[in-house]
C-alpha cells in the first residue's frame, strides 16, 4: 500500500502545481518523503542533495537520551512531513467555537479582538487588514535593501545567500533533532539585512506574509551583514495551539562584521492539562555566529509554554571582540518540564559573554538550567559572567542548575553565579498588607525577579510578557 | 583484561583466607566491574577525568595481583615528630600497623568486616573493583561519648616494590553518639606508576564529630581514586579537607548523605598544580532531611599544562526543607597551558531553602601586583605573596588549631 503511495507521490514530482491545500505527504520518514518535499517547493537540486545527506547522517544518529526532562519514544514514522496549509474551511469560524478559556487568557492579556481571531486562524474581516499592513511595512524594508521573506520564497530568489549560509552554523551532521529539521524542514523566515543598514523596526514573524503554519519543522536564517542591526522577534505571548506534539525548529544566526542581531522569543504554546497530558515538545536548536569582529548576538528568552522545552540558544564567539548575550525567563507549572540554558563558545581574542537566567517552578513542574561556557586557548582576554536564579513554589517541584565551565585561557575570567530560594514571607506579607491578593502579590514579587530579563525585550512585548508572568503562575500558590 | 582479571582474582582468592560469605560477594563485586569497566568520558561524571584513557596513557598494562602476604619494612623516619598521634600504617594496600597508644583500649573496637556494603551505586565501577580485590577490611568502632584524645594519621605508603599495579585499600569507621575523632590520611608514595584507589567509608552516630584531613604531597607518577562515603545522623558534623598537589591524577570524590535534622557537612579543597598533572575534587552532598547544612570551598592553583577540575552537587530531597547549602570554587591560572573546568550543580526538590554556588576562575589581578610592587616587593614575590593569600583562605577553615599549625608548616603556607 505505502508503495504505492510512494509511486504516486513519483508522479508528482514534476506535474505539480495546483491542488496544494487538499495535499499531504503519507506517514513516515524516508527518501521519498524528502524528494517529495523538495519538489513540492520547487527546490533547486543543491538543496535535494544536502536534505538528502542530512538524511543520510540521520539513520546513523541517536537520539539523545542525557536531558533531564524523559518523554515518551517518538515513533518518527507516524508522522506527517508535510501537510499542505489549511484551509479556511477547516478552521473554526467563530471566536464562540474556540475554548473558552483560551478566550478568558486573551481577555487578560488584553489582546484585541480581531487579533485573537486572527491568532486562530479566523478569517479577518476588511477592517481589520493585516495583509495590508504588512504590505506597508514591506515596501519600508525594500527600500533599504532588507531581505524578510519566508526561507522558500528565498530560495528561489535568492538562491546564492541561502546556499552560501544555510546550515552554515547548524551543520547537517549536528544532532539528532537538527539534523531531522534539516532533512524535512518545510518553511520559515529569511532575513537579510544589507551593509551597513540599520533596520527601521522590529520584524517579526507576526507581519511575515503567508506567516500561518510553518509546521513543526521551521527553518529561520538571519544574516546581519558588515555594521548592520536588526532586532527580530519570534513568537507571541497569546497562547498558541498545535496540533503537531513535536516541535523541532532550526535557528541560525549570522553576524558579520560589527553587526549585532538581537533576537527576542515569546513561547506560550499549548503546555498540556493540569494532569500533563498532552502538549507540545519544542526541540529547538538556535545558534548564533559572530563571524565578523565586534559582532554581537544577543538572545532573550521568555519561555512559559509548551510540556517540554529543551532548548540551548547558543552564541559562538569566532570574531575578535564580538559579544554574545543571553537573556532567559523559564517557567513551568503544573506538570510542564524545562531544560533550558545556552552555551558561550569564545573562540576570537577580546570577547564578552553575558548569561542572565531566571527560572521560576511551580506546581509539579521540573526546571533545569544547564549551559556551558568554554573559552578556548587562543580566545585571550575573554570574559564572562553568568549569573542563574531559581524561584520555587511549593515542595513538589524541582530546580536545577547544571552549569559547565571550562577555561583554558589564563588571561580569561568567568565568574558563575547561582542562587535557589523560595518567595519569602515576609515580602508577601508586606504586600498583601497594602492591599494586594495574594496571587497578585506572587506576580509583583516574581516580575521584580525577572526584571533584568523583561527589560531586555522590546518595548510593546516587555509589557505583554509581564501580564504573561503572572497568568503563568495562576493557581499555583496558596 | 576480562580473562587476565579473572586469573588474578582467582589467585588472590586462593593465597587469601575469605570466608565463602565475603568471597561471594567479591565474586559480586567483580562481575560488576567485568560488566562495566574502567569508566570512560562517556558517563558524565568522567568526563572531565577520563580515567580509562588516563590509566592506558600512562601505565598501559595493569596488574591487579596484589600480594597481602608479603610482610614490609616501617621505616620509622616518615612519622610525623610534630604531633603526638595514633597510627595506622598501610603499606601497598596492606594495614602494617594499629596502634592506638595514647587511647583507651576499652573505648575503641578493632575489628575486621566478614561483610562489606556493596556500594555498587550509580555508575561507579571503581567501588565495585576496589570491594573485589581490597583485603580484609579494618572496622574502627569509636564508641559512645568517647573523644579521641591525639589525632589518628592514617599513613598510606607505597614502596618501589609494586609498580604498574591497581591498589585497592578499604577502611571504615563507625563514629557511635557523642563520639568525634580527628583523622590525618597522609599520602608517602615512592613507587611509580601505579593505580590506588582507596574507599573510606564513615558512619557518623548521633552528635558526633569527624575531621579528616587528607594531604597528598609527595610528587609521584601514581594516578589515585579516592573515594570518602560519609553517612551522618542527627547534629554530626563532618569536616573534610583535601590537600591536593602531588600525584600525577588524583581524583577525589566525597559522597556526604546528610540524614538526620541539624547535621552539616564541611568540604573544603585546594589543588595546587604543576607540570602536566590532573586532578579532579567531586563533591555530593545529599540534603536527605530538614534543617540540614553544607558548605564547600574549593581553590585551586594551575601552574604549566596542569589542570583542575571541580565537580560538585548539591541534592535537596523535597523533604529536606530548611536546607542551607553553599558551594564556591575559584581557580587561578598561572600559564597559559593551564586549564580549568568546573560543574557546579544544584538538585532542588524543596521550596523553602537557601541554595547558592559561585565558581570564578582567571589570572593574577594586575592591580594587586601593581600595588604590592609599588611597595617594593619584586614581582616574583608579589605573585607568591598573593597565591599564598588566596590559598590560605582554605587552610584557615580548618577547625582543628593543631592540625592546622601543623598543615601550614607543613604546607608552606603562612
Amino acid at each position: 500500500m505505502r508503495d504505492k503511495q510512494i509511486e504516486d507521490l513519483k508522479d508528482y514530482k514534476y506535474g505539480f502545481s495546483t491542488d496544494i491545500e487538499s495535499f499531504k505527504a503519507p506517514k513516515g520518514l524516508n527518501e521519498e518523503v524528502i524528494r517529495f518535499i523538495s519538489s513540492i517547493k520547487k527546490e533547486p537540486d543543491w538543496l535535494l542533495q544536502w536534505r538528502l545527506k542530512a538524511f543520510e547522517r540521520l539513520k546513523v544518529l541517536k537520539e539523545p537520551n542525557w536531558q533531564k526532562p524523559k518523554y515518551p519514544k517518538i515513533d518518527y514514522q507516524d508522522l506527517y512531513y508535510y501537510s499542505a496549509p489549511k484551509s479556511f474551511k477547516e478552521k473554526p469560524k467563530n471566536l464562540e467555537d474556540l475554548d473558552p478559556k483560551l478566550l478568558e487568557t486573551y481577555k487578560k492579556l488584553g489582546i484585541p479582538l480581531q487579533e485573537q481571531k486572527r491568532l486562530n486562524g479566523i478569517a479577518v474581516d476588511a477592517v481589520f487588514d493585516s495583509v495590508s499592513v504588512a504590505t506597508t511595512f514591506k515596501d519600508t524594508l525594500t527600500e533599504k535593501g532588507i531581505i524578510f521573506c519566508s526561507i522558500s520564497e528565498a530560495i528561489q530568489k535568492h538562491p546564492d545567500l541561502v546556499r552560501k549560509y544555510l546550515g552554515s552554523v547548524i551543520p547537517i551532521t549536528d544532532h539528532f533533532f537538527a539534523t531531522l529539521n534539516s532533512a524535512v524542514f518545510t518553511d520559515g523566515s529569511f532575513v537579510y539585512i544589507p551593509p551597513n543598514v540599520k533596520c527601521p523596526m522590529e520584524l517579526s514573524t507576526y507581519f511575515r506574509i503567508n506567516a500561518s503554519d510553518t509546521g513543526q519543522f521551521e527553518r529561520t536564517l538571519i544574516i546581519a551583514d558588515k555594521g548592520s542591526y536588526v532586532s527580530y522577534l519570534e513568537g507571541c505571548t497569546a497562547p498558541m495551539r498545535d496540533e503537531n506534539q513535536l516541535h523541532a525548529a532550526n535557528v541560525e544566526l549570522i553576524a558579520l562584521d560589527d553587526a549585532e542581531i538581537k533576537y527576542s522569543t515569546v513561547q506560550n504554546w499549548y503546555p498540556g492539562d493540569k494532569d500533563g497530558k498532552g502538549g507540545i515538545y519544542n526541540f529547538v536548536t538556535k545558534r548564533g555566529l559572530c563571524k565578523g569582529k565586534n559582532s554581537k548576538i544577543s538572545w532573550t528568552q521568555v519561555e512559559t509554554g509548551s510540556a517540554i522545552t529543551w532548548k540551548y540558544p547558543s552564541c559562538i564567539l569566532k570574531g575578535d571582540n564580538s559579544i554574545g548575550e543571553f537573556y532567559s525567563i523559564a517557567i513551568t507549572n503544573n506538570h510542564q518540564k524545562a531544560d533550558t540554558g545556552t552555551k558561550m563558545i569564545h573562540l576570537g581574542k577580546n570577547t564578552k559573554s553575558k548569561i542572565i537566567s531566571k527560572g521560576i517552578s511551580a506546581g509539579k513542574s521540573d526546571m533545569t538550567y544547564r549551559g556551558l561556557v568554554d573559552i578556548s586557548k587562543n580566545a585571550a582576554n575573554s570574559t564572562n559572567f553568568t549569573q542563574c536564579d531559581s524561584l520555587l513554589m511549593g515542595n513538589k517541584c524541582g530546580a536545577h542548575t547544571v552549569p559547565y565551565i571550562k577555561n583554558k585561557n589564563s588571561n580569561s575570567s568567568i565568574a558563575h553565579e547561582a542562587t535557589t530560594s523560595k518567595i519569602s514571607e515576609d515580602q508577601l506579607h508586606y504586600c498583601q498588607q497594602r492591599g494586594l491578593n495574594q496571587e497578585e502579590a506572587v506576580g509583583l514579587i516574581v516580575n521584580g525577579f525577572c526584571k533584568e530579563v523583561l527589560q531586555q525585550l522590546p518595548m510593546e512585548f516587555a509589557v505583554e510578557a509581564q501580564k504573561l508572568v503572572g497568568i503563568s503562575l495562576e493557581g499555583s500558590v496558596g | 583484561m576480562e580473562q587476565k582479571l579473572k586469573t588474578e582474582f582467582e589467585k588472590f582468592i586462593s593465597t587469601s583466607n575469605f570466608s565463602n560469605q565475603e568471597i561471594k560477594l567479591k565474586k559480586e563485586a567483580l562481575d560488576n566491574f567485568l560488566k562495566n569497566g574502567f569508566p570512560s568520558r562517556k558517563l558524565e561524571n568522567w568526563k572531565f577525568s577520563d580515567i580509562n584513557q588516563i590509566i592506558q596513557k600512562n601505565i598501559g598494562e595493569l596488574a591487579f595481583y596484589n600480594d597481602y602476604s608479603v610482610e614490609n619494612e616501617i621505616n620509622d623516619d616518615i612519622f610525623i615528630k610534630e604531633i603526638e598521634h595514633n597510627k595506622i600504617v598501610i603499606i601497598n594496600g596492606k594495614v602494617e600497623r594499629l596502634s592506638f597508644e595514647y587511647e583507651e583500649k576499652d573505648k575503641i573496637n578493632l575489628s575486621t568486616l566478614d561483610n562489606f556494603n556493596q556500594n555498587s551505586n550509580d555508575d561507579n565501577s571503581l567501588l565495585s573493583l576496589n570491594n573485589s580485590f581490597s583485603n580484609k577490611i579494618h572496622n574502627i568502632l569509636v564508641k559512645k561519648n568517647y573523644s579521641f584524645k591525639k589525632p589518628l594519621v592514617i599513613y598510606q605508603i607505597t614502596n618501589e616494590k609494586v609498580s604498574n599495579t591497581n591498589i585497592n585499600f578499604q577502611l571504615n569507621f563507625e563514629l557511635e553518639e557523642n563520639s568525634s575523632i580527628r583523622i590525618i590520611n597522609l599520602s608517602d608514595d615512592n613507587s611509580e606508576k601505579n593505580f590506588i584507589n582507596n574507599l573510606f567509608n564513615f558512619n557518623l552516630g548521633k552528635n558526633s564529630i569527624l575531621k579528616n584531613y587528607k594531604i597528598d604531597k609527595k610528587s609521584n607518577t601514581n594516578i589515585k581514586y579516592d573515594y570518602s562515603s560519609i553517612i551522618q545522623k542527627e547534629n554530626s558534623i563532618s569536616e573534610t579537607f583535601i590537600f591536593s598537589s602531588g600525584s600525577h591524577y588524583i581524583k577525589n570524590e566525597v559522597n556526604c548523605n546528610l540524614e538526620g535534622k541539624y547535621s552539616s557537612a564541611f568540604i573544603n579543597g585546594i589543588h595546587l598544580l604543576s607540570k602536566n598533572k590532573h586532578h579532579e575534587i567531586r563533591t555530593k552532598t545529599n540534603h536527605l532531611y530538614e534543617n540540614t547544612k553544607s558548605y564547600q570551598l574549593i581553590k585551586s592553583v594551575i601552574n604549566d599544562s596542569s589542570k583542575s577540575v571541580y565537580q560538585g552537587k548539591i541534592y535537596v530531597d523535597s523533604k529536606a526543607q530548611k536546607t542551607d547549602g553553599y558551594q564556591l570554587s575559584k581557580a587561578l591560572l598561572l600559564n597559559e597551558q593551564a586549564e580549568f573546568n568546573a560543574k557546579p550543580e544544584l538538585e532542588i526538590y524543596a521550596d523553602d531553602v537557601k541554595c547558592s554556588h559561585g565558581s570564578a576562575s582567571g589570572s593574577l589581578d594586575d592591580n594587586s601586583i601593581f600595588y604590592l610592587m609599588s611597595r617594593g616587593l619584586n614581582q616574583k614575590t608579589a605573585k607568591e605573596l598573593l597565591i599564598n593569600g588566596f590559598l590560605l583562605d582554605v587552610v584557615e577553615k580548618i577547625t582543628d588549631d593543631e592540625i592546622k599549625k601543623f598543615l601550614k608548616n607543613m604546607i608552606g603556607l603562612n
